[in-house]
């Protein structure tokens, strides 16, 4: 069944097909998901904007300078970056289906997920403690909100694979789940992108500032 | 009982939030009250609660859904001009030392709804709606791409709309404008609920929004027939497409921009504030990049429906499809380079300033060269002025005066003198009802016929017809003269009796358009009465062009037996010039997906959360956002999602075609 076909026969033209129109379930859900993406991305740029025009904006409060420990934040940099590898090669394992090593790179992905979360919680923690607080000044807010927003699209990165987990296991590597793990694949891949903006933009540049 | 306790279960919601000191809105609660059990009891009475949930709550078809997107359009189109009545009564009567008859706490909550509702509750609906029936039509598709989703995002909406009605009897909406521009919208200025419910009211809506804007644009992507390359599609599908890829390039800039407003007013934090390094203007900034775009979101769709209209009546192929195009693709992108115009008066530089006047200006060229394309195409064709067709000509008339006010805001030192007066008041409102409200009328004459099989009544419709343009020039051409002498919007008493005689007339055209609207109502009675007479078998009432006219109206579920393929951007009509007749036999099962309950549930689920965050009711807001996670990955266990219409059915349904149109044709 193809168009091409069908307006070669010159006699009298074809006006409707006799098959079924090829679109088989899910066929739209990549490109869908990737729209989806880039809604969520303006998100982050709005945020990314507001910490661009709040981020000097400190209110004779503490400024990155103070409050900023890029050792800290390498670390937690390497675990995100990690956790997106660990993602890769769990997708690897998904074409060769495999199940078993992709539970595990899967779970391993999110240890290191929730080891990112960990840290970036003790460093909020430690902010917070020190009395840099979101209320202190607009730098803060927006940064809190900024760094923020992205850790929680990480938390429920990680519902969500604990949720695809649970049926991989229950229901195997079907269609369907490796459509939803190949979704989540981007959603991760796209929130480790997020976060070189955040580090080099809000990181990196604030101890220059 | 313990205050602390009463506090925690019911957050800083009590009995002094119902307005039973306000006789206005009590009388008001007591009709809608009063509806709403007749309705109930008549639901009940005739059992039609299964029905309903079976049959249309829970579809997927985008038809159906597209249907009820009107109604809710259409529901909230009486109250917010219920609104605008109440203010142009006060504003007609409130000189000489009256103070009229609302009192500014009142007035400052129905200038903010009537503005919110209009815009994100009727305009939007309806341009949804109409989408929503008719884009999977003409490009040939079964339905959207995530039926499921269409569904969801439907009853998100009708949850949003549902918060902002609360807020009328169970505490007050914002008294800030319908943009909630800060400081005053933070809560040091609006510490009440009135913002609150502003805020989760459009979170909630556009969700739905947002994802409906990702749902359309892959179903144009995706599902178009064979042989419908981009440049065959017809034009409506191409400003649906565009409007669409705006939705979802601008409804997360106003997520973000609400979120920011929300933590300033529960967390504190300095976003919007006077002082520890806030600013106002980033606000005002960030809403209007998502508010210009949204004013083309609605018109696009319009010019649409104008186009299918103006080449339909006159009989003839649109004139410069292709400049059509470029024209709908040239406007989105424009329409991202032009919010700074909204607030020239903000101060930032001639230079800035100039950039985003002549970015405005520039943006009446290709609006004028579809303006040119619609008379061409009128040009020596055989026009017949059916109903669509009068509203086309309307909105051609009433659009340009709007567009050419606009341009004159556009200049920088004009805008200066006419800022925030009632002269922008007209112009906008001169553009929305002249643009987007006459295109929505057209399209709601045009396809009711292929919703419902039979068409609207014309006399009815005539009748509404001309009480909404000469109540529209009663009600808005006044306001130009004020706003030129300076009246500024949103005031409630006036000292110069001068003007009361202005106001008098404005109110008068607002009373016209209440008889239009009136007409329009008795317009869809009529017409549910007389349909026999007014019925259509042929599916093809206006002797249309495009696919959408193919298939029998109502069609049946799947649209179309068989996917057509298309060689013209006039698809139908090409069919119908080449002798297309239409397959009798054949016919194959077909995939259909199932309807569920899990969209209305979780938009349940959301509107209780906005509700309990409303309040402060912190248990109440946390249940129901764990509910709503729950829901939502419980549906993703659920696998099967799909069925087959057996062949025998599609038979049945086909072969009752088969008959309608041989008796139609014998007749």
């Amino acid at each position: 069944m193809s168009v091409a076909t069908i307006t070669t026969q010159d006699s009298e033209p074809v006006f409707h097909v006799i098959d079924e129109h090829d679109h088989p379930e899910g066929a739209s859900t990549m490109l869908g998901f990737w729209i989806y993406l880039m809604s969520d991305c303006l998100i982050f740029a709005m945020l990314f904007a507001t910490y661009g025009v709040l981020g000097g904006s400190y209110a004779a409060g503490p400024s990155p300078k103070d409050l900023f420990d890029l050792k800290l934040v390498a670390l937690n940099t390497t675990m995100l970056l990690l956790s997106s590898i660990t993602y890769g090669f769990a997708m690897l394992t998904m074409e060769k289906s495999r199940i078993g090593q992709t539970q595990l790179w899967l779970a391993i992905t999110g240890l290191f997920g929730l080891a990112f979360l960990g840290i970036e919680l003790t460093e909020f923690a430690h902010m917070i403690h020190e009395g840099a607080t979101p209320q202190r000044s607009a730098f803060l807010s927006s940064f809190f909100t900024l760094v923020g927003t992205h850790g929680l699209h990480v938390t429920f990165g990680l519902v969500w694979l604990v949720t695809l987990m649970v049926q991989t296991a229950r229901f195997g590597l079907t269609e369907a789940n490796r459509r939803r793990l190949m979704c989540l694949s981007m959603f991760w891949h796209f929130l480790d992108v997020v976060w070189i903006g955040v580090f080099t933009f809000v990181y990196l540049l604030g101890m220059l500032r | 009982m313990n205050p602390d306790l009463i506090k925690m279960i019911f957050g800083r919601l009590n009995l002094d939030a119902l307005p039973i000191h306000e006789p206005i809105l009590v009388g008001t609660f007591a009709v809608v009250a009063t509806g709403g059990l007749v309705l109930f009891a008549l639901v009940t009475y005739f059992r039609l609660w299964t029905y309903l949930w079976r049959e249309w709550f829970t579809t997927v078809d985008h038809k159906r859904i597209g249907i009820m997107y009107m109604i809710l359009g259409i529901v909230m189109l009486l109250r917010g001009f219920a609104d605008a009545l109440m203010m142009r009564l006060q504003q007609a009567i409130a000189f000489g030392g009256s103070d009229g008859y609302l009192p500014a706490h009142h007035y400052d909550q129905i200038f903010t709804a009537h503005g919110v509702i209009m815009i994100f509750f009727v305009a939007m609906p309806l341009v949804t709606g109409l989408m929503n029936y008719v884009v999977p039509l003409q490009i040939g598709a079964r339905d959207v791409s995530f039926p499921f989703l269409n569904n969801f995002s439907f009853w998100m909406t009708v949850g949003g709309a549902v918060l902002v009605m609360m807020s009328l009897f169970v505490g007050e909406f914002a008294r800030t404008g319908w943009l909630a521009y800060p400081p005053l919208s933070n809560i040091g200025y609006s510490p009440d609920v009135g913002v609150d419910y502003y805020i989760w009211g459009l979170q909630v809506a556009g969700v739905g929004t947002t994802l409906s804007g990702i749902n359309l644009v892959c179903t144009i992507v995706k599902l178009r027939a064979p042989g419908m390359t981009m440049m065959k599609m017809p034009v409506f599908t191409w400003t649906s497409l565009c409007t669409n890829v705006l939705i979802v390039a601008s409804f997360p800039v106003l997520t973000a921009v609400l979120a920011l407003l929300s933590l300033d007013r529960y967390v504190g934090t300095n976003f919007f504030t006077n002082d520890f390094g806030g600013n106002p203007m980033m606000y005002v900034n960030l809403i209007w990049i998502w508010g210009h775009p949204e004013v083309y979101i609605l018109v696009l769709p319009a010019f649409g429906i104008f186009s299918e209209v103006t080449a339909t009546f006159s009989g003839k192929r649109l004139f410069g499809y292709t400049s059509m195009v470029y024209a709908t693709v040239v406007i989105t992108i424009l329409s991202y380079l032009v919010w700074l115009h909204h607030f020239f008066t903000m101060g930032s530089g001639a230079s800035v300033n100039s950039f985003f006047g002549i970015t405005t200006m520039i943006i009446s060229i290709p609006t004028g060269a579809k303006m040119f394309n619609w008379l061409f195409t009128m040009y020596r064709g055989r026009i017949r002025f059916e109903l669509p067709m009068m509203w086309t000509v309307a909105f051609m008339l009433t659009f340009v005066i709007g567009g050419m006010t606009g341009v004159l805001l556009a200049v920088p030192p004009a805008d200066f003198v006419l800022h925030n007066s009632l002269f922008l008041i007209a112009h906008f409102h001169n553009v929305i009802i002249g643009g987007v409200l006459f295109g929505l009328f057209a399209g709601i004459n045009y396809w009711f016929p292929k919703a419902f099989g039979f068409r609207l009544d014309p006399f009815w419709g005539k009748l509404s017809f001309w009480f909404w343009v000469s109540g529209f020039y009663f009600a808005f051409m006044p306001l130009y003269v004020l706003g030129l002498m300076g009246v500024t919007r949103r005031l409630r008493v006036f000292d110069d009796p001068s003007l009361q005689i202005w106001f008098v007339i404005a109110a008068f055209g607002a009373f016209l358009i209440l008889l239009g609207i009136g007409a329009m109502l008795v317009q869809f009675a009529v017409s549910i009465l007389r349909r026999e007479q007014l019925k259509d078998a042929t599916g093809d009432p206006w002797d249309g062009r495009t696919l959408e006219w193919a298939t029998s109206s109502p069609p049946p579920d799947y649209n179309f037996a068989f996917t057509p393929v298309v060689y013209d951007n006039d698809a139908w009509w090409d069919m119908k010039r080449r002798g297309y007749r239409r397959p009798l036999t054949g016919f194959k099962p077909i995939h259909m997906p199932s309807n569920t309950g899990t969209g209305i549930i979780l938009a349940g689920f959301a509107t209780v959360m906005g509700f309990a965050l409303i309040w402060y009711i912190w248990w109440l807001a946390a249940v129901s956002f764990l509910a709503l996670l729950a829901v939502a990955i419980g549906h993703t266990f659920n696998y099967h999602r799909d069925f087959h219409i057996p062949a025998d059915e599609v038979v049945r349904t086909e072969d009752a075609r088969t008959r309608v149109l041989t008796a139609g044709a014998q007749s």
